[in-house]
């Protein structure tokens, strides 16, 4: 073996531009693949990052407009959620439905404290808004069902809003605050982080409906879920749910448009499963880009095996076996694309580590949410293993054609050639 | 010295397959003891390199039989036809065929290296058949830093050093002057009076045939006559 590399060795030095010149093309190979891999786990793990929190056993549905004539009612109905359906989901539906929450959204709000006032949105919200939307209570606490019962004129300010009023965020807490007109007890703050948007206040959802007379109506229904994370059993529940709905709001059981239901599990495999084409195409382009190399070391293992057809007659007639001449090109293939790999490999984490330390930490900022467009774009020690065992095979199919032409040679012909 | 038979061939015939087939070798029959130093002389085309190329188990035959030291050689796989040339023969060529880019000690260890003796071992044994040949001090040197006859030498000391049944040397003396020739020559000459090796000289050349003892003359793929040569009277190489 030692003896094997020593003659390589011997024989690459004979031929140093071409070796390099040929080393090359792996090492760009190589180069692009890691590059191109650390980018899509940019882009990835920007995304990840971006689409923040959400409790992953959610269900959202909203209300749609109608897309057939039903029971007396034309097409293009919009549909009102209302108390009702909260109470629907939450009974007909107990086996799946740990919890039913209704929300409504106000725009336009004037809040103010002191001489200050500010525009903000209102919501109103039931308690398990804290964990359906993941919010980070920092002070005081969130609406409580005691706060929905008798209908308290609390309040919870986002972080943000708070210190718009307060250069201590923590003394809002148990101050009065003024919200068209209604004065709220400010019981708790959370935090903006992984929220869009600007001011906000959330009051319980009882509360709102009382005071601005909204009624019955609800905007959106968000379901606490149970046994509904795949696919398959999302279809049904979505189905069964779809039906009570209809019966509730007089609409064609086969209506597509009249409700709209998100699954938060169901999307997360959804783009679990974008990711996984992403990084599949990314690997089949790094590949093609390395096959490229390999061809290219194929060519030239062809030309070196032509070159030394007498040497191998020599070898032959001296007592060289078929095998001792395969391995010899096959390990000479492999040593080149191994070590023209390796150092594209290096140069290919430097440069992920470089666009980490660059595009990595930049961020952009839409609506005060910090969006990342790139972050940590690099690969891992598994991928850098997987490239590896790539080019050992690499080397070992550019190697093997040339290495036959060498065996099949009669020694006979070797010798003569010239 | 006993008398086996180093040689046996028993009605070889070759064709090359072609365009136009080419009938080589017409029914070679011959004999050739142990310890022989025997030529094989013709002229171009005589099919006395093709008779050499099938001795040296580098090239097959049609037709006959072929035993070397009582053992038949016909079709054998790729790795015995290696074996037994690496261990039963020695080759000598008129080009030479050393390795480029391999220096002189290398050269000669090669054949050891395939029979997996250590480098340290070969190198060492390398070495001593070269300061036997004369070639000591140039055993780190290329060959293309060589002279001929200096080339021919490392090739013998190649062809001996892994203790073969038979020498063949294809024209050994093609590419060297009169003066080294008859080195070589000598050389060879040693080796079968003192080592009984056995040795099958292939050449067109009056001069180098009648340096061995017993001239096979062929002709148009078959055996003429063969001549014993006693006296080791030489002639003239035709330089």
């Amino acid at each position: 073996m030692f003896d094997d590399l020593g003659e390589i060795w011997t024989h690459l030095k004979l031929n140093k531009l071409r070796t390099a010149l040929t080393g090359l093309s792996v090492s760009v190979g190589i180069f692009l693949l890691i590059t191109l891999l650390g980018s899509g786990n940019g882009l990835i793990n920007a995304f990840k990052a971006n689409r923040g929190g959400m409790a992953m056993d959610v269900v959202k549905v909203y209300p749609g407009i109608t897309d057939e004539a039903y029971g007396g009612w034309e097409k293009g109905r919009e549909i009102q959620l209302d108390n009702r359906d909260i109470r629907m989901a939450s009974g007909q539906f107990s086996d799946r439905v740990t919890e039913a929450a209704g929300q409504i959204s106000l725009s336009g709000g004037t809040m103010s404290y002191g001489d200050r006032s500010f525009s903000a949105s209102l919501g109103g919200y039931y308690p398990a808004n804290e964990h359906i939307n993941k919010l980070k209570i920092i002070y005081g606490r969130y609406i409580n069902n005691k706060d929905m019962e008798e209908r308290r004129k609390v309040i919870v300010l986002s972080e943000k809003t708070a210190k718009q009023f307060f250069s201590i965020v923590s003394d809002a807490i148990g101050k009065s605050l003024r919200v068209d007109g209604n004065v709220y007890v400010v019981v708790g703050i959370f935090s903006d982080e992984g929220r869009f948007g600007g001011m906000e206040g959330h009051i319980p959802f009882t509360t709102l409906q009382l005071i601005y007379k909204t009624g019955q109506k609800v905007d959106q229904l968000t379901l606490q879920t149970r046994n509904i994370s795949d696919a398959a059993s999302d279809s049904i529940f979505q189905r069964d749910f779809k039906k009570a709905e209809a019966g509730l709001h007089s609409f064609s059981p086969t209506d597509e448009g009249a409700i709209w239901m998100f699954n938060t599990a169901v999307g997360e495999e959804e783009t679990d499963k974008a990711m996984g084409y992403l990084n599949t195409a990314l690997w089949v382009i790094g590949l093609l880009t390395l096959l490229s190399g390999v061809v290219g070391i194929s060519n030239i293992m062809l030309i070196t095996v032509k070159e030394r057809t007498h040497e191998f007659g020599i070898r032959k007639a001296l007592g060289a076996r078929s095998w001792s001449i395969l391995r010899s090109v096959l390990l000479e293939s492999v040593i080149i694309t191994a070590i023209s790999g390796y150092i594209g490999l290096v140069c290919g984490i430097l440069m992920t580590e470089y666009l980490n330390a660059t595009a990595g930490q930049e961020t952009m900022t839409i609506a005060d949410q910090t969006m990342y467009t790139f972050l940590n774009p690099t690969v891992n020690m598994t991928v850098a293993i997987e490239a590896l065992f790539v080019l050992i095979v690499a080397g070992l199919v550019a190697g093997f054609f040339p290495a036959w032409k060498a065996v099949r040679v009669k020694p006979i012909e070797a010798l003569n050639a010239h | 010295m006993e008398q086996t038979t180093m040689i046996h061939l028993d009605g070889i015939h070759k064709t090359y397959q072609g365009a136009q087939p080419l009938h080589v070798l017409k029914g070679i029959s011959l004999d050739i003891k142990k310890g022989e130093f025997v030529s094989i002389m013709g002229a171009s085309g005589s099919g006395k390199s093709t008779l050499l190329n099938i001795l040296g188990i580098l090239d097959n035959y049609d037709e006959g039989e072929y035993l070397l030291n009582g053992v038949l050689i016909k079709n054998l796989s790729e790795t015995k036809a290696a074996d037994y040339r690496n261990r039963m023969i020695g080759f000598i060529f008129q080009s030479f065929n050393l390795i480029p880019f391999k220096n002189a000690m290398e050269n000669v260890a090669l054949p050891l290296y395939y029979q997996g003796v250590s480098r340290r071992k070969r190198n060492a044994l390398a070495l001593e058949y070269l300061e036997r040949l004369g070639l000591k001090e140039w055993a780190h040197h290329l060959p293309s830093e060589l002279s001929g006859g200096q080339k021919q030498r490392v090739a013998i000391a190649r062809a001996i050093i892994a203790h073969p049944q038979i020498i063949l040397a294809d024209e050994p003396t093609g590419a060297l002057d009169s003066k080294t020739s008859e080195e070589v020559m000598q050389l060879l000459r040693d080796l079968n009076e003192k080592k009984g090796m056995t040795i099958v000289v292939v050449t067109h050349e009056s001069g180098v045939a009648y340096r061995t003892h017993k001239v096979i003359h062929i002709k148009d793929g078959i055996i003429g006559k063969i001549e014993e040569n006693k006296t080791m009277e030489g002639q003239p190489y035709l330089k």
